[in-house]
């Protein structure tokens, strides 16, 4: 078994002495796990850093193996912004987040792609918001995604303020206030209203609910802890 | 083929760094065959390792006193703490013979895969220390990864309300580097952290 691919790195665990064994999110072959033979080496270690994006090259003599990665470096997108905290903490949510909600060695180019995006979006000053919508576009992948195109109650467009924890749609203001301590907060700029960095949080808030509830939560889960580092980073 | 004992003293070897089941069977027929020279002596350092050695309990260093020998050196100056990740740190520090203040030992760095968290890390004990009188800097020389750095924003937020100078190791050119050797990363640190000659 052979193939070669691009993929983000999730994470890196040592392996022996000299090797890691490495989590990627590929293009093509999704979240992927290989032994990256002298990877806990001077050469390796700056290039095996979460959030870089690789061409990797997997071989294993059969398919249900760990096999081997050999890589290359394609974009330092993790290790450029070691300086910067907060954009530090975005990198190291969205990898923990991706290594612990997507299923392994299941094709999510979508994914992939989303995350490609958001990594490259990190030289953008609005990349909190982007970083909220990569996680509304991930829910989806995961088969959880939310309906935020229109109320649920009345079917209008309008005013959309709240988001019903039961079933992920959107909910009007007028129709929502008479519930709205059981409903969670629809930040305007998911709705194509001009992004506020205070909302920020109330969007993470948002996508965390449904995390924790569909998907981390029935595997026994909980959000990672870097996630949640990000978002005390974010509170104003 | 080996009695109860050598194969324990060869399963124990082989769980050191380093050593595999192979490479532990020749260690242990090495010491058997040296008994007076290797074998004696080295089962006496262990057990007197096993009994003296202590975690120190300002910095967490290992030393046989506590305070360990650093913390205790009237000649160190005592109004810097360097923060490492490990004790492998502040070993690699002292070898350098350049740094001449105090340590603290983290005892790892935040990470999501292994689900170490704050509580995890010996940071309560650092920020008390740098409340003193006597501390003005600390310098975090965690590793230049997104977990060691991830760790060092986390502690320099934490000191922030302490009073005192935070500061990191540079990052750039290694001694005897070449560009053209060099990652993406590491380029872009040493163009961000350049200085005028």
């Amino acid at each position: 078994m052979e193939w070669t691919d691009e993929g983000i790195l999730l994470s890196v665990r040592r392996h022996g002495e000299t090797a890691t064994v490495v989590s990627l999110l590929t293009h093509a072959h999704g979240r992927h796990a290989g032994l990256v033979r002298g990877g806990a080496g001077k050469a390796l270690r700056g290039l095996l850093q979460p959030g870089n994006r690789l061409k990797a090259a997997w071989k294993a003599r059969l398919a249900e193996h760990l096999g081997s990665f050999t890589c290359e470096p394609a974009d330092a997108f993790g290790t450029a912004w070691l300086h910067d905290p907060l954009r530090l903490a975005g990198i190291a949510a969205a990898c923990a987040l991706a290594e612990a909600t997507l299923p392994e060695r299941e094709p999510h180019p979508t994914a992939y792609e989303g995350l490609v995006g958001l990594l490259a979006s990190f030289e953008e000053a609005d990349w909190p918001a982007l970083y909220v919508r990569w996680e509304l576009g991930l829910l989806g992948e995961l088969g959880f995604g939310l309906d935020l195109s229109r109320c649920a109650a009345t079917g209008t467009v309008e005013d959309l303020a709240f988001v019903s924890p039961r079933s992920g749609r959107a909910v009007s203001l007028a129709a929502g206030q008479p519930y709205r301590e059981k409903l969670l907060v629809l930040p305007g700029f998911l709705t194509g209203k001009a992004a506020d960095p205070g909302e920020v949080v109330a969007g993470l808030a948002l996508t965390g609910y449904f995390l924790d509830r569909h998907v981390l939560g029935p595997q026994g889960k909980r959000l990672p802890g870097a996630r949640s580092r990000l978002v005390e980073r974010l509170k104003p | 083929m080996a009695g109860a004992e050598i194969e324990r003293l060869i399963q124990l070897l082989s769980r050191l760094p380093g050593l595999g089941p192979r490479s532990a069977r020749r260690a242990a027929l090495h010491l058997l065959k040296r008994r007076e020279a290797l074998l004696d002596p080295l089962a006496e350092a262990l057990v007197d390792a096993a009994a003296k050695v202590r975690t120190c309990s300002v910095c967490g260093n290992f030393d046989s006193s506590d305070p360990c020998a650093v913390c205790a050196d009237p000649g160190r100056d005592r109004t810097v703490i360097c923060v490492v990740e490990d004790v492998s740190g502040l070993w690699a520090m002292e070898r350098s013979g350049v740094y001449r203040g105090r340590y603290h030992v983290l005892g790892g760095v935040l990470s999501a895969l292994d689900g170490v968290g704050p509580d995890d890390l010996n940071v309560e004990r650092l920020v008390a220390r740098a409340r003193s009188a006597e501390v003005t800097e600390v310098i975090l020389a965690t590793g230049v990864t997104v977990d060691g750095q991830t760790t060092a924003h986390y502690v320099a937020d934490r000191l922030a309300e302490c009073g005192v100078s935070v500061s990191g190791l540079a990052q750039g050119v290694p001694m005897g580097g070449e560009l053209d050797f060099l990652d993406d990363g590491t380029i872009g640190a040493a163009l961000r952290a350049r200085r005028p000659v």
